[in-house]
């Protein structure tokens, strides 16, 4: 059967200028300009890197996107996923036109419509009604298709009773509700969404996640979905591309996609061996190996709330001491530090050889998406020393479960903010 | 599958470029509806919260028209005929002011807009359109009052002539629309990698009414400056300020050779400005 292609991507690729544009760019426009009456190519084209933001490069230009190709077919519904900076906006913002490629095409047999940011060109001196016309306007609705679906938009954001006061005066999280009342009632063949389910409360979030998933089980409309929510993605899509500086390393099933995104890149991964030239060292001490274990185990990268996540260190002692303690620090995927955590108390002298440690965190402890370890090791019986400290971080996925054994329990399918979960107790309820 | 899955069936392209000219009605007619929202926006917002609302579109030329009558023809001495100064004023003042509110309008297109042109697409020639479009209400109010002191001096009995040609009137003011809007949208571009632009256009547009003879007919800068009249008569709004006078009170000459020339210069100028406004939007955002 041939498929029906709504989508094709052709060696897309982006180039960026770093620092400061606008200074210093006349004399290249001027050269650009002067080759390009020769008849040659742009001579900057040819300079430019990878787009690895933490290493120091020597060009002033980047390649923010790399030959991206890719084919989407009707009804798919395509997750991108990447770390930050690895080119998902700047591939949504090519899709959905706000700027062009530098080199390369994008074909397409449907109207984009991007959701790139919730409540664009909202003006608050406006009232909502009239905002909802001009929003629509914005996002490529016709007046007529907007008067048609202007009750039922109404309806979902729940803002009926200040739909005729000026946007100005609503709360932030009405201003969001009405964007996003407008954009989910947009029909395009093919929708562009970046992350705007994270808006909202509780309630909303909900509406909002089953609207996405409403339209994407009908299955006529086209999505690409980019998100760092591996949950989300892991529900929605159909079919998953990873992105890394620019390339696509990827591109298939959802969940090898998520598996590939979470272990792609050698600097986090769930497992982590050293050599002896780059091993995190002292004279005393010498990390060989760190790795994500589950209860039986086995090393992997994705557990459910309800498993314990295991530790195991590995190191190798140098000189035998009395004098060194082991820590640990867990970071969520953003950035926040949630905990550190060492040895306590405990007399160990090491011989010089190989040793092993496990550090188990227990289960329904942490919340739900990537959490991030460094391990480190210091001295304090005399004077104080780190050894290393945090040196390339590896990481692991919690994943959210509806289960009669986590805090969720199974009938609140809504979203459980906060940067751990346990299950607390709740004593029964007294009449007073 | 598909019998029209054929690989040449695409809706659109996104390409590199442009093609080197291509002003998309098809796709700005698409989105007329944007363009008619974006002006009822700009007419309504613009004076919320004040008290005299619309009553600014007023204040602002009557103001300058008293100044100037005061200024150049009670000090300086300035001759006008047989219209009263005031009324000369105002008439060039009034044209002249849909000229300035469309170029000012304009030029800042893209750096204005910057934010929600980085979010979404649409085509971007609306949002220019829309102010000239808007301004064009604006000039309507102000017109009104020019015709309200028009009919008042009339019976105060001063000799008031129409013109045969006023009905070219519309058509005059078209052509001043179009040359702000070339003209804003070439800067508006330029103004995306050079910010001097947006400098420039502050005081080059005061000094540029200077020699657009708005506040004296073009035959006296002949007289006194025989030197320096090429200025003036190099300025195709000179010629167009000058007609709106002649059609509107009837001094003046009508220079049928150099209205020919605005026309030219307009074209040309709206045509080198869309040329370039396609090519800028296109990835302006990566220079804002």
């Amino acid at each position: 059967m041939k498929k029906d292609i709504i989508l094709k991507a052709e060696n897309i690729s982006k180039q960026y200028r770093l620092g400061q544009v606008g200074t210093g760019t006349l004399s290249h426009d001027v050269n650009r300009w002067w080759h390009k009456i020769r008849g040659k190519q742009n001579p900057y084209l040819k300079i430019g890197e990878t787009n690895d933001r933490s290493t120091k490069g020597n060009s002033d230009y980047v390649w923010a996107l790399q030959d991206i190709n890719f084919e989407v077919e009707r009804g798919e519904v395509l997750g991108i996923i990447g770390k930050n900076g690895a080119g998902k906006s700047t591939l949504l913002k090519i899709l959905s036109k706000v700027t062009a490629p530098t080199t390369g095409s994008i074909k397409s047999r449907g109207r984009i419509a991007s959701l790139l940011e919730v409540g664009t060109g909202f003006n608050g001196e406006m009232t909502g009604r009239e905002n909802i016309f001009l929003n629509g306007a914005i996002l490529g609705m016709t007046k007529k298709e907007i008067s048609s679906k202007l009750d039922e938009i109404i309806e979902f954001s729940g803002c009926e009773r200040y739909i005729d006061t000026p946007v100005k005066r609503y709360s932030s999280g009405m201003t969001v509700r009405l964007a996003f009342a407008v954009a989910a009632f947009l029909e395009p063949e093919i929708l562009v969404i970046d992350e705007v389910l994270a808006v909202g409360d509780a309630e909303f979030q909900k509406k909002a996640i089953g609207k996405m998933q409403d339209i994407s089980r009908e299955g006529s409309r086209t999505v690409l979905f980019v998100s760092h929510n591996m949950a989300a993605v892991k529900s929605l899509c159909t079919r998953g591309i990873v992105l890394e500086h620019g390339n696509i390393v990827f591109a298939g099933e959802t969940e090898d996609a998520i598996e590939e995104y979470l272990n792609f890149d050698n600097d986090v991964s769930s497992k982590k061996k050293y050599n002896k030239s780059d091993a995190p060292s002292s004279e005393i001490i010498r990390l060989l190996e760190t790795e994500v274990i589950s209860e039986s185990f086995e090393n992997k990268s994705d557990y459910f709330i309800s498993e314990s996540v295991g530790i195991r260190i590995k190191f190798e002692i140098l000189i035998a001491t009395d004098d060194l303690v082991l820590g640990l620090n867990l970071y969520n995927n953003e950035e926040v530090h949630i905990l550190s955590s060492h040895q306590k108390d405990q007399n160990l002298n090491y011989d010089v050889g190989i040793y092993q440690t496990i550090v188990w965190f227990p289960n329904n402890f942490l919340s739900e998406g990537i959490h991030f370890c460094g391990v480190a090791a210091m001295s304090y019986k005399g004077i104080f020393t780190v050894h290393f400290h945090d040196v390339n971080k590896f990481c692991f996925n919690i994943i959210d479960e509806i289960s009669i054994d986590t805090a969720r329990g199974m009938k609140y399918k809504g979203k459980l903010p906060g940067i751990v979960r346990p299950i607390l107790n709740w004593d029964d309820i007294v009449c007073l | 599958m598909n019998d029209n899955n054929t690989p040449n069936d695409w809706l659109f392209e996104i390409t590199p470029k442009n093609k080197f000219f291509s002003l998309n009605l098809k796709e700005v007619w698409q989105y007329r509806d944007l363009l008619l929202l974006f002006v009822k926006r700009d007419v309504i917002t613009v004076y919320k919260q004040t008290v005299l609302g619309p009553l600014w579109y007023l204040i602002q030329p009557l103001f300058t028209s008293v100044t100037f009558t005061i200024i150049f023809n009670n000090v300086a001495g300035i001759d006008t005929g047989t219209v009263p100064p005031f009324l000369f004023n105002l008439a060039g003042i009034t044209v002249w002011n849909y000229f300035t509110a469309c170029l000012t309008g304009t030029s800042d297109t893209f750096k204005a807009n910057a934010a929600i042109f980085g979010k979404v697409y649409f085509p971007r020639i609306i949002t220019p359109l829309s102010v000239v479009i808007s301004n064009l209400v604006k000039f309507g109010i102000q017109f009104l009052i020019f015709i309200g002191f028009y009919i008042f001096y009339y019976f105060q009995g001063a000799n008031l002539g129409l013109n045969g040609l006023i009905l070219f009137f519309p058509i005059l003011i078209i052509i001043m629309g179009l040359l702000g809007l070339g003209l804003g949208m070439l800067i508006s571009a330029m103004v995306t990698k050079y910010r001097d632009f947006s400098h420039l256009i502050g005081f080059g547009i005061q000094l540029l009414m200077y020699l657009s003879a708005v506040m004296y007919p073009m035959s006296l800068i002949k007289d006194k400056l025989p030197g320096y009249g090429w200025l003036v008569e190099y300025n195709p709004l000179a010629y167009i300020i000058e007609t709106a006078r002649y059609m509107l009170l009837d001094v003046g000459e009508v220079s049928f050779l150099g209205l020919s020339y605005t026309l030219t210069v307009t074209i040309a100028v709206f045509f080198i400005g869309l040329l370039v406004f396609n090519k800028t939007e296109k990835s302006f955002i990566d220079t804002v």
